[in-house]
C-alpha cells in the first residue's frame, strides 16, 4: 500500500506539470493585458511609458520562456509569487478565501452524505413503492433546483419568517464557532441539497443493481438477516460508485460556488477566481487552477484508497 | 449674481434641495456604523481613481483642503483650510491651514504635505496615475511660505477653482511617505481623517476606528465603521432589511426602494435627489463606420429617450431626459429647446424615418456592431438592453457585450470598442467639469469617442473663462448644439439618486453626488 501511495504521489507531478504548462500558455494566448486593465481601468490618462514601466515591474516584458521558467521554479519551491493586481502574496489572497470555501464544501459534503445515503438506500429497498416515488421526487427536485435559487429562498425565508439573517462577514470557527456556523450552515444546506440529490440517485441505482447479485441471494439463502444483508453485503459494494461521485462533487465545490457565494455574500474562492479572470491576473489565475487541480488529484487518490477499504478484493500495490 | 449662487438658486428652485437627514437632536457618541459598498475599490489611491468605490472606502481616512458644504450645496467650506483668500483676478489662492492636524502616525500635517499632494495631482511622477491631472493643469506654482500657509498661483483664471479644491478625490497624503515611495497611497492608508484604518479584508469588508486626535472637536461621533462589500443588489437589500447593514450610500433603484419601504416600514429613511451622473452613448470615431457623422446622427436620433425615461425610471436608477448639463441645474438646456433635438423629442417616428434615410445615405443600412457595456446591474444592463431594442427598430443589429468595471474602462481608454455605454461621473454641477469630457481627445483623455474638434475646444475655453452667467449660458448652448450636430457622444438619460438609510443613522447629508459627504465625521447613531 505504501508503494502504491508513493507511486500515486509521484504520478501527481507530471499531471500537475501538464496543468501548469497548459494554464500558463493558454492564458498568454487569450487576449487581454493586465497592465492595461490595471492602469487604464480607472478611466484615467496613462502614458505608454507608465504602462511599459509597470509591465517591466511585473516581468511581463521578458520572453515567455523566461516567464515560464520563473513560474515553474516558483511552483517547485512553493513560492507562488504576488498577485499582479494587488501586489499581495498569492498565498495570502487564496488562503483568506480557501478557509471559508473548504468549510462550506466540507459541511455541504457532510449534509449530502447524511441525507443521500439513507434516502438512496430506502428508495432502492422500497423500489416502486410510495416511499421510492416520494424520495425520487425530492431528489429530482434537488437536481432541478439551482443551489443559488434555493439559497435565495432560504435567505428570504429567514428574513420574512424570523426577521433574522446570518452574519454577512466571515468569522473563523476558532474565533467564534456560533457566528461561524450560523453564517455557513445556510449556503452549506443550499449546496448540500443538490449534492445529496446527485449522490442519493447514485446510491439508489447502485443498491438496486447490487441487490440482484448472486452473493446477496447466497447471503439470504444462508439465512442472514435482511438488515445485515443490506448493511454488510449490499451497502459496502453499492458505496463504491457513490464515493466517486462524492469525491468529484467535493472537488467541484472548491472554486465552483460563484453564484451561491454571491447570494450569501461569501468571500469565497469562486468569486476570487472570477475576479482574477476578469482582471487577467495571471499569477492568481494560475495558482487557483493549480490548487483546484491538486484538490481533484488528491480527492481521486482518497477515493481510490476508500475503494480498497470498502472492497477487500481491491489491493493496491500487491502483485 | 455669481454663477455659484445661481447654481444654488437653480437647484433649490428645481426642488432638489436636500433636507438635512438628522432631526434636530444632540449627536450621541458611540456605536459602529455598518454600511454596504456595492463595489470594492481596486486600490486605495484617491488621486488615481474615478470610482465611488474608492471614496466610500477611503474618505473616512483622509482630509482634503476644502470640502463641499452639503447643507449649502454647492457652497464649499474648509476642511484642512481654516481660512482662505482669493485674488480678485482669480490668479492667486492662499489658504491658511489648521495648526492642530496630525496624520494617523502622529506626524504633523503641514503645508508641505498639501503641496506634495497637489504636485502629485497636477504633475504625477512617471509610473503614477493622476486622473485629475487636466483639472489642475491651470495651476502654475505652489508656494509654502510657512508650515500653515499655502499659495496656488494660476496660469489662467478658473472660476470653478474653489470647487475643484473641494473635490473629494484630493486626499491629502504625507509628503514624507510620497518622497519615500510615490506609489505609497496605492496600497497603504495613512491620512488625517476622522477615522484610522482598521483592516481591509479583501473581498469582504473595511473597518475604521475613531481618530481620537481628529482636528474637529468632538468628532467623529462613531466609535468606528465597517463597510461591507456587497456587489449583489439582492444580498444588499436583504442585509438592509435584516438590519445587518444600516445604509447604502451610492443609490438604489425605484423597485428596490419600494421593496425596502414595504419590508421595513418606518425603520427606513428614503432620500431622493437628482444625480450628477448621466449615461452616454459614445461612438469611437476612429472606427468605421462611426467616423461618418450620418451614422452617428442616425443612431442617436433612433433612441426614444422620452419613452425610455418613463419605462426605465420604474426599474433603473435612470430618470431624466437632458442635454450635456444636468437637467434642473442652472446651465441646463430648457426642455422645450431640448425637445427640438432629434432623439430627445416626442416625434420618434419622424426621427427614426430620418435615421433610416441617413444610414442608407451612408451605405450602412445593414449595420451590425457590438455595444460595449459595463457589467453593473444598475443602470447599465437595462440601459444597454434598451439601446439594443431602440436600434433594432431601425434595422441595426447590435450585440450587447458587458465586461467587469476594470476591463470595461480599460477597453474604452485604449479605444478598443465600436460603440459603448459610457458615464459622466461628476461631483458638482459645474459645466467646466461636466463639459470637459466632450473636448478633443488630445486634451481630454476621458473623451472616449477619441474625437478631435477644435470648435468644441474653443467654445469650452470660452465658457470656462466667462464670468457673466448669461453669456456663459449662451456659449454652453453653442457647445451643446455643436455636440448634438456631431454626436461623438450623446447623453442617454440622467440618473436619479435614491438613498436608503436605517432611521437610526443620523447626521449623514444627502447630495446630488455619491462622491460627496462620505468621510462620516458627522454621522452618529440614534440607538
Amino acid at each position: 500500500m505504501l508503494g502504491y501511495l508513493a507511486n500515486r504521489t509521484l504520478l501527481m507531478i507530471p499531471t500537475l506539470v501538464g496543468v501548469a504548462i497548459l494554464i500558463f500558455f493558454m492564458l498568454r494566448v487569450v487576449p487581454g493585458d493586465i497592465v492595461e486593465v490595471k492602469l487604464r481601468g480607472d478611466g484615467g490618462s496613462v502614458t505608454q511609458e507608465t504602462i511599459e514601466k509597470e509591465r517591466a515591474r511585473l516581468g511581463l516584458d521578458q520572453p515567455m520562456i523566461v516567464q515560464f521558467g520563473q513560474w515553474m521554479t516558483g511552483l517547485a519551491t512553493l513560492n507562488l509569487g504576488n498577485s499582479m493586481w494587488t501586489d499581495r502574496p498569492v498565498v495570502e489572497e487564496i488562503s483568506l478565501r480557501l478557509e471559508l470555501t473548504l468549510q462550506v464544501a466540507l459541511m455541504a459534503t457532510v449534509i449530502a452524505i447524511l441525507i443521500a445515503i439513507p434516502l438512496g438506500t430506502l428508495s432502492a429497498l422500497f423500489k416502486d413503492t410510495w416511499i421510492d416515488y416520494t424520495i425520487r421526487i425530492v431528489t429530482i427536485a434537488g437536481l432541478a433546483v439551482p443551489s443559488f435559487w434555493l439559497g435565495m429562498i432560504i435567505i428570504l425565508g429567514l428574513l420574512y419568517l424570523f426577521n433574522w439573517l446570518p452574519p454577512i462577514t466571515y468569522t473563523p470557527f476558532y474565533v467564534d464557532p456560533v457566528a461561524n456556523i450560523s453564517q455557513l450552515i445556510w449556503p452549506a444546506l443550499a449546496v448540500g441539497y443538490r449534492y445529496s440529490a446527485v449522490v442519493a440517485r447514485m446510491v439508489r441505482s447502485s443498491i438496486v443493481e447490487v441487490m440482484k447479485e448472486d452473493y446477496i441471494r447466497t447471503a439470504r439463502a444462508k439465512g442472514v438477516y435482511e438488515k445485515l444483508v443490506v448493511s454488510r453485503h449490499a451497502m459496502r459494494n453499492a458505496m463504491l460508485p457513490a464515493i466517486t461521485v462524492i469525491g468529484l462533487e467535493f472537488a467541484f465545490l472548491i472554486g465552483g460556488l460563484v453564484v451561491t457565494e454571491q447570494v450569501f455574500n461569501l468571500n469565497g474562492l469562486g468569486r476570487l477566481f472570477v475576479q482574477a479572470i476578469s482582471r487577467n491576473d495571471f499569477t492568481l489565475i494560475q495558482s487557483i487552477v493549480m490548487l483546484i487541480a491538486v484538490v481533484f488529484i488528491v480527492t481521486n487518490l482518497v477515493v481510490d484508497l476508500l475503494y480498497a477499504w470498502l472492497d477487500p478484493r481491491i489491493r493496491y500495490g500487491s502483485k | 449674481m455669481s454663477y455659484l449662487r445661481m447654481l444654488a438658486a437653480g437647484i433649490a428652485a428645481a426642488g432638489l434641495a436636500f433636507a438635512g437627514t438628522a432631526d434636530a437632536q444632540t449627536p450621541k457618541r458611540g456605536g459602529t456604523l455598518t454600511y454596504a459598498i456595492s463595489a470594492e475599490t481596486p486600490h486605495y489611491d484617491c488621486h488615481a481613481s474615478d470610482t465611488f468605490a474608492t471614496l466610500h472606502f477611503a474618505s473616512p481616512f483622509y482630509s482634503t483642503l476644502m470640502q463641499f458644504d452639503l447643507s449649502k450645496y454647492p457652497g464649499v467650506k474648509g476642511d484642512l483650510a481654516e481660512s482662505w483668500t482669493v485674488a480678485p483676478d482669480l490668479m492667486t489662492y492662499t489658504f491658511k491651514l489648521r495648526s492642530n492636524v496630525a496624520f494617523h502616525d502622529g506626524t504633523p500635517l503641514t503645508s508641505a504635505d498639501v503641496k506634495a499632494t497637489y504636485e502629485r495631482l497636477r504633475a504625477p511622477p512617471t509610473g503614477i496615475v493622476s486622473t485629475r491631472q487636466a483639472t489642475f493643469g491651470d495651476i502654475d506654482t505652489i508656494e509654502t511660505p510657512d508650515a500653515t500657509t499655502i499659495t496656488f498661483k494660476m496660469k489662467a483664471p478658473n472660476p470653478a477653482m474653489m470647487e475643484h479644491f473641494a473635490s473629494p478625490w484630493n486626499c491629502v497624503y504625507s509628503a514624507a511617505k510620497l518622497a519615500a515611495d510615490p506609489n505609497f497611497p496605492r496600497n497603504n492608508i495613512m491620512g488625517s481623517g476622522p477615522f484610522r484604518f482598521g483592516e481591509h479584508v479583501k473581498g469582504s469588508h473595511v473597518t475604521g476606528t475613531r481618530n481620537e486626535r481628529y482636528f474637529e472637536p468632538g468628532k467623529p461621533y462613531l466609535d468606528g465603521f465597517r463597510g461591507v462589500f456587497m456587489s449583489q443588489p439582492a444580498a444588499m437589500l436583504n442585509a438592509l432589511q435584516g438590519g445587518q447593514v444600516m445604509a447604502e450610500f451610492r443609490g438604489i433603484s425605484p423597485a428596490e426602494r419600494d421593496r425596502l419601504v414595504q419590508g421595513m416600514g418606518d425603520r427606513v429613511r428614503i432620500e431622493e435627489s437628482g444625480w450628477t451622473l448621466n449615461l452616454l452613448v459614445v461612438f469611437n470615431v476612429e472606427k468605421k463606420p462611426f467616423d461618418d457623422v450620418r451614422v452617428r446622427q442616425a443612431l442617436n436620433m433612433a433612441i426614444d429617450r422620452r419613452a425610455g425615461a418613463q419605462g426605465l425610471a420604474r426599474q433603473a436608477t435612470l430618470r431624466d431626459v437632458g442635454g450635456l448639463v444636468r437637467p434642473g441645474s442652472p446651465f441646463a438646456i430648457k426642455d422645450a429647446d431640448l425637445a427640438k433635438v432629434p432623439g430627445y423629442g416626442t416625434n420618434i417616428a419622424a426621427a427614426r424615418a430620418e435615421a433610416r434615410r441617413l444610414l442608407q445615405a451612408a451605405g450602412a443600412s445593414n449595420l451590425k456592431f457590438v455595444l460595449h457595456n459595463r457589467a453593473t446591474p444598475q443602470p447599465y444592463t437595462p440601459a444597454g438592453i434598451y439601446l439594443v431594442d431602440q436600434w433594432r427598430q431601425i434595422g441595426v443589429e447590435v450585440e450587447h457585450r458587458q465586461s467587469e468595471t476594470s476591463p470595461y474602462l480599460a477597453a474604452m481608454s485604449s479605444g478598443n470598442f465600436d460603440v459603448a455605454v459610457d458615464f459622466s461621473n461628476l461631483f458638482m454641477d459645474e459645466p467646466s467639469l461636466g463639459l470637459a469630457k466632450y473636448v478633443s481627445f488630445d486634451r481630454a483623455p476621458e473623451n472616449r469617442s477619441r474625437s478631435i474638434d477644435r470648435e468644441l475646444d474653443r467654445l469650452y475655453d470660452l465658457q470656462s473663462r466667462e464670468r457673466d452667467t448669461t453669456k456663459r449660458y449662451d456659449i454652453i448652448r453653442q457647445f451643446e448644439a455643436r455636440m448634438f450636430e456631431q454626436v461623438y457622444q450623446a447623453p442617454l438619460l440622467w440618473w436619479h439618486r435614491i438613498i436608503p438609510t436605517n432611521k437610526a443613522v443620523m447626521g449623514w447629508e444627502m447630495s446630488p453626488s455619491h462622491n460627496l459627504g462620505q468621510n462620516l465625521a458627522g454621522v452618529w447613531l440614534n440607538q
